[in-house]
């Protein structure tokens, strides 16, 4: 873990311009994110915030971003949206991690039959589309932000389990996990005492970019109307609402939720690129 | 190679029995679409008639056996909610959603490939950098989102482009009439937003890292004009990866087909697999994903021979 935080590579970071952009707005909207009720003046769903006089404004001085058909404020609603987008983004992205990548560990180095079972699982999973099953899963359980992050996890487990085998399989020849057998110590602390840390570079970097794949996934379930509850609306449900009423020209309720969504997953791919480039050397002259 | 056509044979099969027992059990477990079916004001003995006559009061066991069997006959069952063969209804709306994944694939390999080329041999120059900027948004950007924003420039706004449907259909195509052209642009362009930009930057990561070989500069050593190195030595090894890539991603386009499908109200199996979800139409849902998996496995089957024309260390 250590040496992924040497200060070399946090200043290769720092040299690219358009990563550091991109790593301010994903601070923004992560402290956005984490307090949402002191960034806005409105708490977009408790009912009693909301007068029916105030539907469908445009954007205007009190409404920076206008209104929706309950008059409700879309900025505040987009802070919020960010949160639950940004939450099921996280908690889905590491459930996944922790799962694939133990399941990748142990089925590359103990190898056989426990190998044979989680890899077929993988290559059926992977020999069909991630948002078909999370469409099914979704379809069938109901809405629910708990149920899409398993949803997703179920989805995404997959190729951290195929990136942490693949590189299990080369390390595990090496001197050093074989000394650490010939001196006897246990399968479980080489494959998490002295395997893991080397498998840890390549996943760090696979779940940045994944993160921004898992909040496009809820997005889009939630975009067809299977993904969080009405009660809780991520960004892509407040894009699905705001769609509804394109067509009679309220354009601000679908449009900057959907600006915002952009960004956040812009900026995330932007660290996730940096960080690739970064830790590839094949492409270091 | 006969044996690996058969031992991929078996495989395949295999995992389309392991499809669709999941998901029979999941629709099955889902509940039943008999009170879906009937009027509100249906009585129970209604609803117990109906549901006998579906074969849905037996057991699971029972029912998917029936399944298999009919199965080996060619013969995935009859949709509840139209009373036709599921695998009729879904064959029907095929055309539909195949005319969009392959027109959006096409687009986006013909501007993909070159872009990632351009944007590959000065990856500093202005030029490469509005690439990759757009390229970033372009795999940043939600399908639905694409959609949503071509809507509203082009229906909404200009009114020049329909926002819904298939428009005039001439021999399974929409891309034979006028009419069906002007309802296709935006289905298409949604569609191919995402693979577009995945395709340039596979192309420019790929053409990066294979110009900086050795054997590329033993090129240019030579005197090999610079033009046939990239386009020649560099692009055929750069090729090799794309194409597995490229068949993994026109499944993924197929499936992408349900979100677009659904904001242009495309009749095609996109909007046919929500709506048989929706109202647990399991015949369709069970025969959607054994045609959708059939694909995926015809895919990567001429991926895998391809494989062998363009990569002679395969050939064994």
């Amino acid at each position: 873990m250590k040496n992924i935080f040497k200060s070399e590579l946090v200043l290769e970071f720092f040299e690219d311009k358009l990563a550091v952009i991109g790593l301010i707005v994903f601070v923004i909207f992560a402290v956005l994110a984490l307090v949402p009720s002191f960034f806005s003046y409105q708490n977009p769903y408790d009912l009693s915030q909301l007068f029916l006089q105030n539907s469908f404004q445009a954007p205007n001085s009190n409404f920076w971003l206008g209104t929706d058909g309950q008059g409700r404020d879309i900025y505040s609603a987009i802070v919020y949206g960010l949160r639950i987008s940004l939450y099921v983004g996280l908690a889905s992205t590491i459930l996944s991690v922790i799962i694939g990548f133990s399941a990748g560990l142990v089925s590359g180095y103990y190898g056989g039959w426990i190998d044979t079972i989680i890899m077929r699982i993988a290559d059926i999973q992977l020999s069909f589309p991630a948002i078909l099953i999370a469409l099914i899963i979704m379809a069938l359980w109901g809405a629910g932000v708990g149920k899409i992050i398993i949803a997703i996890t179920i989805v995404n487990w997959v190729y951290y389990a195929r990136t942490a085998r693949g590189v299990v399989l080369s390390e595990k020849e090496k001197d050093y996990s074989q000394s650490a057998k010939a001196l006897g110590m246990k399968n479980f602390s080489i494959i998490f005492g002295e395997i893991m840390p080397n498998v840890t570079a390549p996943i760090i970097v696979i779940a940045t970019v994944r993160i921004a794949n898992a909040i496009i996934l809820e997005a889009t379930l939630s975009f067809l109307g299977l993904g969080v509850p009405i009660t809780q609306p991520s960004l892509g449900s407040l894009i699905s609402n705001g769609y509804r009423v394109l067509f009679s020209g309220y354009w601000w309720t679908s449009v900057f939720p959907g600006i915002v969504l952009m960004l956040l997953i812009i900026s995330i791919n932007l660290i996730g690129d940096r960080m690739r480039d970064i830790m590839n050397p094949r492409l270091k002259r | 190679m006969t044996k690996y056509i058969l031992n991929r044979l078996f495989h395949s099969v295999l995992v389309m029995l392991t499809i669709s027992f999941i998901v029979f059990f999941i629709m099955f477990k889902a509940g039943d679409p008999v009170e879906l079916m009937l009027p509100p004001d249906a009585t129970q003995h209604d609803v117990i008639q109906m549901r006998h006559a579906l074969g849905l009061d037996q057991s699971f066991i029972v029912q998917y056996t029936k399944f298999l069997e009919n199965v080996a006959k060619g013969n995935l069952g009859t949709s509840f909610r139209y009373g036709e063969p599921a695998l009729k209804i879904v064959f029907e709306r095929l055309p539909a959603t195949l005319e969009l994944s392959v027109l959006a694939m096409i687009f986006s390999i013909i501007l993909g490939v070159p872009l990632g080329i351009i944007s590959s041999i000065k990856p500093n120059s202005i030029i490469s950098r509005i690439i990759m900027f757009f390229s970033l948004a372009g795999i940043s950007v939600p399908v639905f989102w694409t959609g949503m924003i071509l809507v509203l420039i082009f229906s909404v706004i200009l009114g020049v482009l329909p926002s819904s449907g298939r428009g005039d259909v001439f021999l399974f195509t929409s891309a034979f009439t006028w009419d069906g052209i002007k309802h296709l642009i935006m289905p298409v362009l949604t569609l191919s937003i995402f693979q577009l930009a995945l395709i340039l930057r596979l192309t420019r990561t790929g053409m990066m890292e294979v110009l900086m070989q050795d054997y590329i500069k033993l090129a240019s050593a030579k005197g090999v004009p610079r033009k046939v190195i990239v386009y020649y030595h560099a692009l055929k090894n750069t090729l090799i990866p794309l194409v597995t890539i490229i068949g993994i991603q026109f499944g993924q386009l197929v499936a992408f087909t349900i979100v677009t499908e659904t904001i242009f109200a495309w009749p095609g199996t996109g909007k046919l697999i929500i709506d048989s979800i929706q109202s647990l139409d399991r015949p369709v849902v069970v025969a959607y994903l054994l045609v959708i998996s059939l694909i995926f496995v015809l895919i990567n089957f001429i991926v895998d021979v391809l494989y062998t024309f363009i990569d002679p260390r395969v050939r064994v």
